[in-house]
């Protein structure tokens, strides 16, 4: 988990430093058997491009979508997301689960 | 999050040192505090719980919830001796999750063949060590029962602030070893940070059992008792 979010956490530095508009969501609660652990980053960029992961892929759109909002009003926000509907059953994710996510501009 | 507090993250995680990120979910608002700063913390007592497990974590303070996110270096082994019971340690503490290095100058025994997809320094330690910068994430095993081998890295891994440190021998064999620590200067204290004999009672018998104990001792060492203890007693 830690050397994964190394690259992901220095990635966001040097996206805002070249000027980017930048968010870090993080996953802050989990409960039941949800696919990624609290403290999962997945950071974004103004044009949408992500990197790291909160779910294992199946609400990482939506955590994107939310995430250009917050780097547009600077306002940082909390996600729930419930992983048990049939897309994450089909991808094969742990079903039943449910996360919260905190999203924050890089300022 | 602020680029300035971002930047010192990045900055503690790639010198290897813990430190917390604390959020007020609510209100946005966050600090850093870094692991040397923990015991004068108003939260010492959750922050020190969280960085010992290593896990970020939600928690309520005075009615708000505030969330820590936990930055703590991966831990390392080095195993001094690239002898039987290492072979049996590489994978168990691969899968474990561990990051292992092994050091033994003498290349017959330090070769590839007999430790596939390891990092394999056939030197001695004193040559290694000082660069490998032992720290308090780290723990350091000697498996070689040669004084000539064993010694150096003892006394790097006590001059340093290793989590554990554990040597093979038995209990002649580590009063031995005590002496010789003593007339190189160790204090009491800090030779008895050495666990010796190695590993947890369980009656391990095999160099895989043996494997098995020591790195349960690892384990208990880095999780059941907090580090800046074990730095203290440096």
């Amino acid at each position: 988990m830690l050397a994964a979010d190394d690259d992901i956490l220095a990635r966001a530095e040097d996206w805002r430093k070249a000027g980017k508009g930048v968010a870090i969501a993080t996953v802050t609660e989990t409960w039941g058997s949800a696919p990624r652990p609290v403290g999962s980053h997945l950071v974004i960029d103004d044009e949408g491009h992500f990197l790291g992961s909160v779910s294992g892929g199946c609400v990482e759109g939506e955590v994107v979508t939310e995430a250009m909002d917050v780097i547009a009003d600077g306002k940082a926000r909390t996600l729930e997301f419930g992983v048990q509907d049939e897309t994450a059953w089909r991808a094969g994710l742990s079903c039943g689960g449910r996360i919260r996510v905190y999203v924050e501009k890089v300022v | 999050m602020r680029l300035e507090l971002l930047s010192i993250l990045n900055v503690e995680r790639a010198a290897r040192r813990a430190c917390v990120l604390v959020t007020d979910i609510k209100s946005g608002e966050q600090r850093l505090v870094k692991g040397a700063e923990i015991a004068a913390d108003p939260l010492a007592e959750q922050l020190d719980s969280a960085l010992r497990m290593a896990k970020s974590a939600t928690i309520e303070v005075a009615g708000r919830q505030v969330f820590l996110t936990v930055q703590v270096p991966p831990v390392r082994i080095v195993a001094i001796g690239a002898v039987h019971i290492t072979q049996a340690l590489a994978p168990m503490a691969r899968l474990a999750g561990f990051d292992l290095t092994i050091i033994d100058p003498r290349t017959a025994f330090a070769t590839p063949e007999r430790f596939p997809d390891c990092a394999l320094i056939a030197e001695w330690p004193q040559n290694v060590l000082p660069d490998f910068a032992p720290d308090r994430y780290t723990a350091i095993a000697c498996f070689t029962h040669d004084p000539k081998i064993d010694d150096p890295a003892l006394e790097a891994a006590l001059s340093a602030e290793c989590f554990y440190v554990g040597a093979l021998g038995s209990r002649k064999t580590h009063g031995k070893r005590v002496e010789r620590l003593k007339e190189k200067g160790f204090s009491e204290l800090q030779i008895a940070r050495i666990r010796a004999p190695i590993g947890l009672d369980i009656g391990a018998v095999s160099p895989q059992e043996i494997a098995v104990s020591v790195l349960s001792e690892i384990i208990l060492a880095l999780r059941k008792k907090p580090l800046r203890d074990s730095g203290a007693a440096a």
